[in-house]
């Protein structure tokens, strides 16, 4: 079933056509990948289905829903969450403060009283508690989140998200700028994710050895339009792709 | 850190709280003399309405120059009911909760238009706002207009006059410092900081931003309101230019800098400090006209800017926690995945303090 879905997506700023029509989709519970060149659209897309940018034509749905325009807050009550390229955290609160903004989303406690009694927060701290462990920082629960290394950031963006429990996750370049230790880690939970948990993701990445070996589909998007999609074998081959982005780089690549 | 010094630290901070209640009940018992407790009374009100702006400002880092509105729109809803329905007397006091419903009431319209710009273009909105309020109180047809409203008739003996206002402002303080800390605690104070830190990703994690906006901003108008009221019985006269302020405005912004911008106890010393200071050089014959009292403002804003630039009190616990850690590594050892960078603000400064920039 398809999950995610964006039907010839336009949008330009100016004379500049960031998306051209583009249409790609997500099925459930799959791992995707989106790659393309810088400047191919990849991050406007994600801004469109995240809802912080309007789109001038086109469609995005959700499952059944079709939530083109819906603003980012419900968004991401409907049940998509996103990270962004250049880690955005909250760097004045603590790591654990992070953790509880997402935490609204999952809380129909009604009753102000509880709202601002202490107790509310016992049972989203517990589980904000087991998403730091996932991810491996933990330790750093009570520092303020600004004094987080990158990679740490990374994964702190990753776990706030997974927070509300959301049913897609998209991923703006999750690898980018941390070191291989790391990429690994983070590629070990995304599996575990997808595999324990049934998340679907959508993960934009520049790092083809990331992808490839993460992704069960991916989209190629050029000049803001998808020009190719399938498994990785296939991607990796086709002549669109080569020639649009990848060059011989890919052939020559000992894996 | 180890749990005896948190419970000690504890200890420190429940016993201080006591000792400045005690302080604050005792103080007009103590001191009778109206011209020392009319100090009390007006650090009050201004400690009422440095912790409101606290609540909006403080929290969401929206910097509102507008909270005058709130403060004239008080009192003169005080001086206009009054009028108009012939109450006197302590009944009067029962128009507050009406005052704060004025202030709640004129937060929303003006909240929604200027919550949808963010930075500087908030500010100007706002204090565009405060001259609209301005303007209106000279020009309205029931606002008296240049020569404002006297406050109603209270038969207080002048000797006692100031104690009962000094407890009722107490009463003001108290329940919004209340109000301040419950909300800082609570998830809306959460979100509140999330959209000082990054207000586009709180909204991609679910924050209804300009609900939350709009609350602490209708919030902090209503108490300011109450606070306008209060100011303007005691005083017994508001004209448009005391009402609205500009100077209001600016001081209470330097006292929440002062004190710490962002922190409940930084609003309430930022008070404690810049209410007397100034009532004192007014009182000064050298420094009569009281330009110089605005000038010496200045300066300690320029002052504060330039050397304690995040207030008193994240600098001062930042000191206190840099001497206590001394000989100590200031972070915990470092796991496989990373470690903290040991740059930056330092992971040891004192997380309650909150509000640091």
């Amino acid at each position: 079933m398809t999950l995610l879905r964006t039907d010839g997506v336009t949008k330009a700023y100016g004379g500049v056509h960031a998306l051209n029509g583009a249409t790609i989709s997500v099925e459930e519970g799959t791992v995707a990948g989106l790659i393309g060149p810088n400047g191919s659209g990849k991050t406007t897309l994600f801004n469109v289905i995240t809802g912080y940018e309007r789109p001038d034509a086109g469609e995005v749905y959700f499952g059944d829903m079709t939530i083109t325009n819906y603003a980012p807050d419900k968004v991401f009550a409907a049940g998509i969450g996103r990270t962004f390229q250049l880690t955005r955290i909250f760097p004045r609160l603590t790591v654990i403060e992070n953790m509880l903004i997402a935490a609204q989303g999952r809380d129909k406690q009604k009753n102000l009283l509880a709202r601002f009694g202490r107790d509310a927060w016992t049972h989203h701290r517990r589980h904000a508690m087991d998403l730091l462990e996932f991810v491996g920082i933990e330790r750093h629960a009570n520092l303020l989140a600004g004094s987080l290394s990158y990679g740490q950031r990374k994964l702190l963006e990753l776990a706030y998200v997974l927070v509300a429990d959301p049913a897609v996750l998209l991923l703006d370049e999750p690898a980018g700028g941390v070191n291989p230790t790391l990429v690994n880690h983070i590629a070990d939970r995304i599996r575990q994710l997808n595999a324990e948990q049934g998340k679907t993701f959508l993960i934009v990445e520049h790092n083809m050895e990331f992808v490839m070996g993460l992704c069960s589909t991916i989209t190629v998007l050029e000049s803001g339009a998808a020009v190719a999609s399938g498994p990785p074998e296939k991607i990796k081959t086709d002549k669109r792709v080569l020639d649009a982005y990848l060059g011989a780089d890919l052939e020559e690549d000992p894996r | 850190m180890s749990s005896g010094t948190n419970h000690l630290d504890r200890a420190a901070k429940v016993g201080g709280l006591l000792a400045l209640i005690v302080i604050a009940v005792a103080f007009p018992k103590v001191y009778t003399n109206p011209s020392i407790t009319n100090y009390g009374v007006l650090t009050l009100i201004f400690v009422t309405v440095a912790s409101a702006w606290n609540i909006f400002s403080g929290n969401s880092g929206y910097i509102s120059l507008g909270q005058a509105v709130f403060y004239g729109s008080g009192a003169y809803a005080m001086g206009i009911a009054a009028r108009d329905w012939h109450l006197t007397g302590t009944t009067v006091f029962a128009l507050l909760p009406l005052c704060a419903a004025v202030g709640a009431i004129i937060a929303v319209p003006l909240g929604l238009v200027a919550l949808r710009v963010r930075r500087h273009t908030f500010i100007v909105v706002t204090i565009a706002f405060f001259f609209i309020f301005q303007l209106m109180a000279f020009n309205l047809s029931f606002t008296g207009g240049s020569s404002g409203l006297s406050s109603p008739f209270l038969n207080w003996p002048s000797t006692g006059y100031n104690t009962p206002f000094y407890y009722i402002a107490l009463a003001c303080a108290a329940g919004t410092i209340a109000i301040a800390w419950l909300i800082r605690r609570a998830r809306f104070g959460l979100q509140l900081r999330a959209i000082r830190d990054d207000e586009d990703r709180a909204r991609g994690l679910g924050v209804r931003a300009m609900r939350v906006k709009l609350s602490a901003f209708v919030i902090s108008g209503a108490i300011t309101a109450i606070a306008g009221a209060v100011w303007f019985y005691y005083i017994n006269q508001v004209e448009p230019q005391t009402g609205f302020d500009p100077l209001f405005d600016l001081t209470i912004v330097l006292m929440a800098f002062l004190g710490g911008y962002g922190s409940i106890a930084g609003a309430v010393l930022g008070a404690i400090i810049i209410e007397p200071l100034t009532l004192w050089l007014n009182t000064q014959p050298q420094f009569s006209g009281g330009s110089l009292s605005e000038i010496l403002l200045g300066g300690i804003f320029l002052v504060v800017v330039i050397f304690v630039p995040r207030g008193i009190i994240p600098t001062g616990g930042e000191l206190i926690t840099k001497l206590r850690t001394r000989g100590r590594p200031a972070v915990l050892p470092a796991t496989t995945i990373g470690t903290p960078s040991s740059t930056g603000s330092g992971p040891a400064a004192p997380v309650s303090s909150g509000g640091g920039r």
